[in-house]
């Protein structure tokens, strides 16, 4: 079994609409941790020590966090800046997060059309997240597509998200079981999506 | 004319109503207008309260046995197990050695030895009620000095008690004469020490067990006059059963105290009593200024003068030298000679009790009565020079220990006060290797600091060659952190005459104390009780629900805007005008609460929401500018 690790932010998350309730779909899920940044470190002040103990204590690292500005929520980047140190998460001797699956959870305001090629963003979000999929890559994990819940502000209630909310929480558990097929969960575009087909057939 | 108690209550509240505010409004004291009143409504000035002043008094003095009880309540056992070295050695001490004093002055002045001892035992005692008021009122029963007082009282009150048995064997008279105040007269002594040892066990019982179920039930039924009455039975019970066994009432009810001291209804106690205690303890007061004798003392003025003199000159000079033995410092010393160098309440009855075993003649009775009084009423003056004139003296400029020898300070940081506030900002500093030269007022506080391995310097940092050998030529930064507001004004205008160049960050005490250091050009300045006010406010937020980012959010968009206000309010502030700034100040609190909606993410703004792509194609279409796209769940 895998242990899960879901690094969460949301700046504000008193007016989530999706995260809030896919935090809520994982929270109490076996094996699953979930370290919410903006409240343990209100004033973006990062322990990095506590943070590294953590990474070493997980196999899977999940992002969770709204997609600002094509990227994440400012304390994340902190997070990256400080945490991954230099002989610890890469170069000489920075070997430890090595083996581990990582991957974004993000949600978007735009459709999912308008992260395309002549869409109004111009970019794919795979596109848009080279940056953390290099950073993986240099610190020797393996980066999957990301789970992406598009369109967040036109979800009102719990109704309008049952569906990415339970694939979410699959998502997490066939993480923990070892069941996701992680080549093909690689080389995806949007785990949301095609998370059916990535599942063993007799669960699936 | 004033036959009726009616017509005697009146003229007695009526002249503390009068007298006492008076005296207060003019700086002397509520012990002094009270003896002031009594001097003017007694027998030689108006003549409003005549002989009957003696049976007043009586009544009076159980103000006396209240504020004992009350004194006792303030203080644990474990407190008073603390005092017990002051109580026994410098009480028992001044007690001996004043009366061998005073007693050998009465022999070298042709008194015959018996009465001697007798006179000096008398004025052994001080005033438990003089001195008790006047520190608290001064609030000095806390300090040192004040401490090392209220322990020499309870000795003296403890000791009064063998005093009395002791005195029928001076006397003239057969004991049988006698009649004795207390009724453990014909008993053998053994039996005498029992029945005392169970009365003193019986009050902690009382305390104990009785007490709390009575408090208890009487809690239940919410008749807050039966609370008032079972505290006042409590005390008057207490006295008695200490008349009854011969033990001295105040000391009881004080034992009762101690012993309520832990209890949940002190506080309820403390309440009930304090008032009856005030009124009574001022009867007391005005009684003992009615009761001066006026025409005896002019009839002989230089013998009483001489005598009041010399007693209370004898008594300093005993206090002092055993303050010097107990290791009381220098103001703490003073404090205690000026406190304790009246007669007290107690030679009033030692004398009339000395007379009926004919120790002396009805005539010296008199003439020490009335030393006696006036050595009472001169004690509030000799607070008021002590601490206009005399504890100045011996404490600011340090006198006790010169001003340390500041060698080769070249550090870049200066630091005035090392207590709570400068510590912190010290230990910041050192811990990031940045050195500092401190300096502090207390001598205690420099001697902690060195057995932490800190080097210290006493003195008075006001002082222009202190701050020049501190270093502050050539320092960069001057973080005044005394708690004294005066002290610290006085310290950064000197700073900013003497040293423009140096920057100051300063401690504020309030809002007018921060603008006047403002005004001075003190570079920042700290109010001292807000960075953690500010951190509760933050954490009460985030115990009402909002996450701990939003809470610091709000908390510091917050205090941006009252950091704002308080500098903007300055001016309002010193121009005099309340209305404007108390209107302004409103305003600025109205302002906050409409910040604090605009940023807090709980309250629903329409329209908040702009990162949707569709409604970002719509304002493209219309003028090609992109909303703020921060927001996005």
């Amino acid at each position: 079994m895998r242990r899960v690790l879901i690094l969460f932010a949301h700046p504000v998350l008193e007016r989530s609409r999706v995260n809030r309730r896919l935090l809520a779909a994982v929270r109490d899920v076996p094996g699953v941790t979930v370290h919410d940044l903006y409240e343990t470190y209100p004033a973006l002040y990062i322990d990095v020590k506590r943070e590294q103990r953590l990474l070493l204590d997980h196999d899977v690292i999940v992002f969770q966090h709204p997609f600002y500005w094509y990227s994440t929520p400012a304390i994340l980047k902190e997070w990256q800046d400080l945490v991954l140190e230099h002989g610890w998460a890469y170069g000489h001797g920075g070997t430890h997060l090595r083996g581990k699956i990582t991957l974004n959870a993000i949600t978007t305001g735009g459709p999912e059309q308008a992260y395309q090629r002549g869409g109004l963003n111009r970019f794919t979000i795979r596109e848009l997240l080279a940056p953390w999929d290099q950073t993986a890559y240099l610190c020797g994990m393996r980066y999957l597509a990301p789970f992406s819940v598009h369109a967040a502000l036109r979800v009102v209630g719990d109704d309008d998200i049952a569906e990415p909310r339970e694939r979410y929480r699959q998502l997490i558990e066939a993480l923990r079981d070892d069941r996701l097929d992680l080549d093909r969960a690689a080389s995806a575009e949007n785990l949301c999506v095609s998370l059916p087909s990535l599942l063993p057939r007799e669960v699936a | 004319m004033t036959d009726s108690v009616l017509a005697q209550a009146f003229i007695y509240l009526c002249a503390a109503t009068i007298f006492v505010p008076l005296a207060k409004r003019l700086g002397l004291g509520a012990v002094l207008g009270y003896l002031i009143a009594g001097v003017i409504i007694g027998p030689f000035v108006f003549g409003f309260v005549g002989t009957e002043g003696h049976h007043v008094m009586h009544f009076a003095e159980f103000g006396v046995v209240m504020m004992l009880f009350l004194v006792g309540l303030e203080l644990r056992p474990a407190l008073l197990w603390q005092l017990r070295q002051p109580i026994l050695g410098l009480g028992g001490l001044q007690v001996a050695v004043t009366a061998a004093a005073v007693g050998g002055a009465a022999i070298a002045l042709g008194v015959a030895p018996r009465p001697a001892i007798a006179i000096g035992l008398t004025f052994a005692m001080s005033s438990t009620a003089i001195v008790l008021s006047t520190l608290t009122e001064r609030g000095l029963l806390k300090s040192r000095g004040g401490q090392s007082s209220f322990a020499v009282l309870l000795f003296q009150d403890i000791s009064v008690i063998p005093i009395l048995a002791v005195f029928p064997l001076l006397g003239a008279a057969s004991a049988t004469e006698v009649t004795d105040v207390t009724s453990s007269a014909g008993r053998p002594a053994w039996l005498s020490a029992l029945i005392v040892i169970a009365a003193v066990v019986g009050v902690v019982a009382i305390g104990r067990f009785v007490v709390r179920p009575v408090f208890q039930f009487l809690a239940g039924a919410q008749l807050r006059e039966a609370f008032t009455a079972a505290a006042l039975a409590i005390v008057v019970g207490i006295a008695l059963l200490m008349l009854q066994v011969g033990l001295s009432p105040a000391l009881g009810t004080f034992l009762a105290g101690v012993v309520l001291a832990d209890s949940e209804y002190r506080h309820e106690l403390e309440a009930d009593i304090e008032p009856f205690k005030g009124l009574l303890l001022g009867l007391f007061f005005i009684s003992v200024g009615a009761q001066i004798d006026f025409a005896l003392i002019v009839s002989q003025p230089l013998v009483i003068a001489g005598l009041v003199v010399g007693t209370m000159v004898v008594k300093l000079l005993v206090l002092q030298a055993l303050g010097r033995i107990f290791g009381l410092d220098r103001p703490a010393r003073w404090l205690l000679a000026v406190s304790l160098a009246q007669i007290g309440e107690f030679a009033f009855v030692l004398l009339s009790f000395g007379v009926q075993a004919k120790i002396f003649p009805d005539q010296v009775a008199s003439t020490l009565v009335a030393t006696v009084a006036i050595s009472m009423v001169l004690t509030p003056p000799a607070f008021i020079l002590l601490e206009r004139y005399i504890l100045p003296r011996v404490t600011a400029r340090g006198a006790e220990r010169p001003q340390d020898e500041i060698v080769d300070a070249e550090a870049p940081v200066v630091i005035a006060g090392y207590g709570r506030f400068g510590q912190i900002v010290g230990r910041i500093l050192r811990a990031n290797r940045k050195p500092l030269t401190i300096l502090d007022l207390d001598p205690e506080m420099v001697d902690v600091l060195g057995r932490l391995g800190i080097k210290a310097y006493y003195g008075d940092a006001s002082r222009i060659d202190l701050l020049h050998a501190a270093g502050c030529g050539r320092a960069k930064l001057f973080v005044l952190a005394v708690d004294n507001a005066e002290v610290a004004t006085k310290i950064a205008e000197t700073v900013r005459q003497h040293f423009p160049h140096l920057t100051i960050l300063a401690r504020c005490v309030d809002r007018p104390h921060f603008w006047r250091l403002r005004a001075l050009g003190v570079r920042k300045v700290f109010r001292e009780t807000f960075g953690s006010a500010y951190e509760t406010g933050i954490e009460a937020l985030k115990h009402l629900g909002y996450r701990a980012h939003t809470a610091h959010r709000l908390a510091r968009r917050w205090r941006d805007h009252e950091e704002n206000e308080l500098e903007e309010l300055a001016d309002l502030w010193s121009s005099g005008d309340r209305e404007a700034y108390f209107q302004r100040a409103r305003g600025a609190m109205a302002e906050a609460e409409r910040l604090m909606r605009d940023e807090d993410p709980t309250v629903y703004v329409e329209n908040r929401a702009g990162w949707d792509n569709e409604s970002l194609r719509a304002d493209r279409e219309v003028d090609a500018t992109v909303a703020d796209p921060t927001e996005v769940s």
